[in-house]
């Protein structure tokens, strides 16, 4: 049986790396108990897998893991599924929380393989709306985006344009101007950071938060789980580890 | 008042940002209040090194579970934030609430190795408050340290507030009545809290106390320059280890750090008495936890933690009274999930040790590690520790067996009477342990990890002139190209460089806090990393300071010479040590004491404390360091069939 988990991933908590996020997860199935299968081997490890990775130092409110529980394990009921987020979120670190359970094929896509593009927000520190708008115009105008990429120690050039599915500016932050962005993960991706470099203000990064993931399945875009109507979504910006 | 808004965009900038945000499972955000003495706990080396350290978290959670005390943690940054630190303006400041040390009463660290010296200078320094005592204002910052290093704070007494000697479980409390009174009286004088510091028991204030010379530059003594300063501070020992069930919520790291898994002390102390080691000399007598109590943390920390390791840590692990039961008990408890995996940080040499390691290691059997430390049995015999060719062998020979494939063995260099035949007696040892895995598999490997020996205070061998940088270098190589045709045997070796300058701090006086000043100030931090390293910095600082590594590092002591740690005590007689250095010479060894007559080493009997041990018998396996057959365990009684020990000096006849 495979189960798909979605969790944002907000605050201090940020600044872990995927590899540890991987670390804390596998002591947290321990810590609950979960049933999880093993890989056959010298080194068995608990069957996990994971999404697109998140940039150290990025927040996300649209994270996914999907598990394989043993097959002689007992199945979990509908209500033990509804209950996995109340019971998973207390184990984890603080901004870690887990806002959704479901149940998926075990024949499902790999959600690296399924997830087409993501949606972003971000912050260019030290530019304003006024100043960012402009500099987002052309990008869209633009009918291509050269980028100089390294590619096992090789420079090469990729045209960044077909990745740009959405950008806009949404307004001022405290320390810059937020952009509302989508921009498609396959076959390579576009990081924010290049999407910096792209827009030339000489602005630098803030925060930056995924808050979308979409596959495209028979056409439909949709979210590999969506958050349940009424659930709780991670809160703003907010320190959750600071007193 | 929190800097992590301050904090915050820097990190972005450097490696690991995870090192410095906290959040660990077992953080604390304790509330500060005007009535509570505030600790920053500090490592100096980085998180990842820092975070695992027992004693830190022990007393993080002793102090914090006080109503006058609260504690939280530190570690040095990494060069690339500290260079941002610096530029932004930006303190030290704690992982726990990203408070500024400033906000703090008190700096302690943990002092595990002396050339992370120069870190706890940067910390100090990144705090806002000066380096030396003698500039510190009345409220700045107490600067503390605790950690075997601190059986000689000489080099760095002039950098220190207090020191704390022994174990820290009962000494924090006091401390922190002091300085909490000390805090609601306004912090009006600085003297006045040295002196109460002085008053507590374990504790050593180096400001109430000066060092004179002679004409000839030796030192004369260390005598107290205030009645409040005892003559001789003695170390502190908690009497039963299961008085202190901690730590109680093992810190669980959100990065990966060394050590990453659960960590159950199951003893304290250890009387193999290796002349070499330090650790065994000053944490006598031996303390056991109760085995019901080892089962208890063990069980409720895999269940609150989620690691699937447990290492059963103490020195020489095996000796535990009932370790067998122990761990078999822990790999097969279904609460513990039955997947969990055991692991005994320090191995004995012998078959008895594999076969546990054995059964406990069921699966990541990739290598294991034995510390016969001297190549030839006479060598072994000068520094006591008697294992025998046959005890490595059939461990060898054992593990091999059992499906391991790759052995690290660990020596020593530089031993007081080594010569050429026994640093190639290494390259014999692994050989044959080669030869024994062949047996057993194609491709066996052997790893040798040489190290340079540093002679410790309050060891036997706080007497003996360390090896020239040279001299070592000389006998690596003699080893290396010794071995250059055994491709299944692979030599590490530990910087010779690096080795002269653990000396150099490890034995010297207060005159050498203006070296370890200067190597700070030009850049030399984490010296404990080869890629910092330098040994120029360190060279020109001693000559900077009029001072000579000849002095320091490579001269023997005499008998009569006082050490710049004689006003201090580990318990240990020094004519008890003196005997057994000359021992030593003579190629005389000693029993353990644990399950002999006291010797009157005076760890014990000037305390009035015994060792706790929950077996009267030795454990069976090997020769138990006696060079005889103890495979039967606890059926025969261990002696050593020698010479009676050649008496020198006074101390000896009144033994």
């Amino acid at each position: 049986m495979r189960l798909r988990l979605r969790f944002a991933k907000t605050g201090k908590i940020r600044w872990t790396s995927h590899r540890d996020l991987a670390r804390i997860w596998e002591r947290v199935i321990r810590r609950a108990g979960l049933p999880i299968a093993y890989s056959q081997g010298f080194s068995p490890h608990p069957k996990l897998h994971f999404g697109l990775a998140l940039s150290t130092g990025h927040e996300s409110v649209a994270e996914f893991l999907d598990l394989d529980l043993r097959a002689d394990a007992e199945l979990p009921t509908p209500e033990d599924l509804a209950a996995l987020p109340a019971r998973l979120t207390p184990l984890l670190p603080i901004g870690i929380e887990v806002t959704a359970v479901a149940e998926i094929p075990s024949s499902s896509t790999s959600l690296q393989e399924a997830v087409t593009s993501c949606e972003w927000s971000i912050e260019l520190r030290g530019v304003t709306p006024e100043v960012a708008a402009p500099a987002v115009e052309r990008l869209l105008g633009a009918d291509e985006l050269i980028i100089t990429r390294q590619r096992k120690g090789k420079d090469v050039t990729d045209d960044a344009r077909p990745y740009l599915l959405h950008l806009a500016v949404v307004g001022p932050t405290d320390a810059g101007t937020e952009l509302a962005a989508e921009l498609a993960t396959r076959p390579r991706g576009l990081r924010s950071s290049e999407l910096l470099e792209l827009l030339d203000l000489g602005a630098t990064e803030g925060r930056v938060r995924r808050l979308t993931q979409w596959m495209l399945l028979d056409g439909t875009r949709t979210e590999p789980l969506a958050v349940p109507a009424g659930a709780t979504s991670a809160p703003p910006h907010t320190e959750l580890c600071a007193t | 008042m929190t800097v992590w808004n301050e904090l915050e965009p820097l990190l972005g900038k450097v490696q690991k940002p995870a090192r410095y945000i906290g959040c660990e499972d077992g953080a604390q955000a304790p509330e500060h209040t005007p009535g509570a003495a505030a600790w920053l706990l500090g490592y100096p080396d980085t998180y990842e090194i820092g975070l695992p350290n027992q004693g830190l978290q022990i007393l993080y959670e002793i102090i914090n579970e006080r109503p006058d005390g609260v504690a939280e943690r530190t570690y040095a940054p990494w060069i690339d934030l500290e260079a941002e630190l610096r530029a932004a303006g930006v303190p030290l400041f704690s992982v726990d609430t990203h408070r500024a040390a400033a906000d703090f009463d008190i700096l302690a660290f943990n002092l595990s190795a002396e050339l992370t010296y120069t870190n706890l200078l940067n910390m100090v320094d990144l705090a806002g408050c000066p380096v030396r005592t003698a500039d510190r204002a009345a409220d700045d910052l107490l600067i503390g340290a605790g950690g075997h290093c601190t059986y000689n704070p000489e080099p760095i007494a002039d950098f220190l507030d207090f020191v704390v000697l022994g174990d820290g479980e009962e000494a924090v409390g006091e401390i922190t009545e002091v300085v909490a009174a000390w805090k609601a009286d306004g912090k009006r004088s600085r003297i006045e809290v040295h002196r109460a510091l002085a008053g507590i028991e374990g504790v050593y204030v180096p400001a109430l106390y000066d060092a004179i010379y002679g004409d000839d530059g030796q030192l004369v003594e260390t005598v107290p320059n205030d009645p409040a300063a005892p003559e001789r501070v003695e170390k502190r020992t908690i009497a039963d280890l299961g008085d202190w069930p901690y730590p109680r919520r093992q810190l669980v790291p959100l990065t990966e750090v060394v050590h990453d898994r659960l960590n159950v002390e199951v003893f304290r102390g250890c009387t193999r008495g290796c002349r070499f080691c330090q650790a065994g000399m000053i944490t006598r007598p031996v303390r056991e936890r109760p085995a019901e109590q080892v089962r208890t943390m063990v069980a409720e920390g895999l269940r609150r933690t989620g690691y699937d390791e447990v290492a059963l840590t103490s020195l020489s692990t095996a000796d535990f009274s009932g370790i067998e039961e122990v761990v078999r008990e822990t790999v097969n408890d279904p609460s513990c999930g039955g997947s969990v995996s055991v692991s005994l940080p320090s191995l004995r040499v012998d078959a008895f040790t594999v076969q546990i390691a054995g059964e406990i290691q069921k699966a990541r059997r990739t290598g294991l590690t034995f510390a016969p430390e001297a190549g030839t049995w006479r060598m072994r015999q000068v520094i006591n520790k008697m294992i025998r060719e046959e005890d490595l062998y059939a461990a060898v020979r054992s593990a091999y067996s059992q499906g391991w494939r790759r052995m690290k063995l660990y020596f020593l260099t530089g031993l007081p009477t080594e010569t050429d035949e026994d640093t190639l007696g290494i390259a014999a040892l692994a050989r044959n342990c080669i030869a024994i895995g062949r047996e057993f598999h194609k491709n066996p490997s052997v790893t040798v990890s040489l190290g340079g020996f540093v002679p410790k205070p309050f060891t036997p061998f706080q007497w003996f002139g360390q090896n020239t940088r040279e001299e070592l270098r000389r006998k690596i190589y003699l080893l290396r190209d010794e071995l250059r045709r055994d491709h299944n045997i692979k030599l590490r070796w530990h910087d010779p460089n690096a080795t002269m300058a653990e000396g150099l701090v490890s034995r010297s006086d207060r005159r050498m806090g203006a070296v370890i000043e200067d190597v700070w100030r030009h850049g030399g931090t984490f010296q404990e990393w080869s890629e910092h390293f330098d040994l120029d910095r360190w060279l020109d600082a001693l000559e900077r300071a009029g001072l000579r590594e000849e002095d320091y590092v490579y001269r023997h002591r005499t008998e009569d010479e006082t050490f710049p740690w004689d006003h201090l005590s580990a318990g240990l007689h020094k004519d008890f040590l003196w005997q057994d250095w000359r021992d030593a010479l003579a190629e005389v060894g000693l029993e353990d004491c644990r399950w002999t007559p006291c010797y009157d080493c005076g760890a014990c009997t000037g305390y009035g404390i015994e060792h706790v041990v929950a077996s009267a018998v030795p454990p069976a396996g090997g020769s138990q360091g006696t060079g005889q057959d103890r495979s039967r365990g606890g059926e025969v009684p261990v002696t050593l069939l020698r010479a009676k020990p050649v008496p020198v000096g006074a101390g000896a006849a009144e033994r």
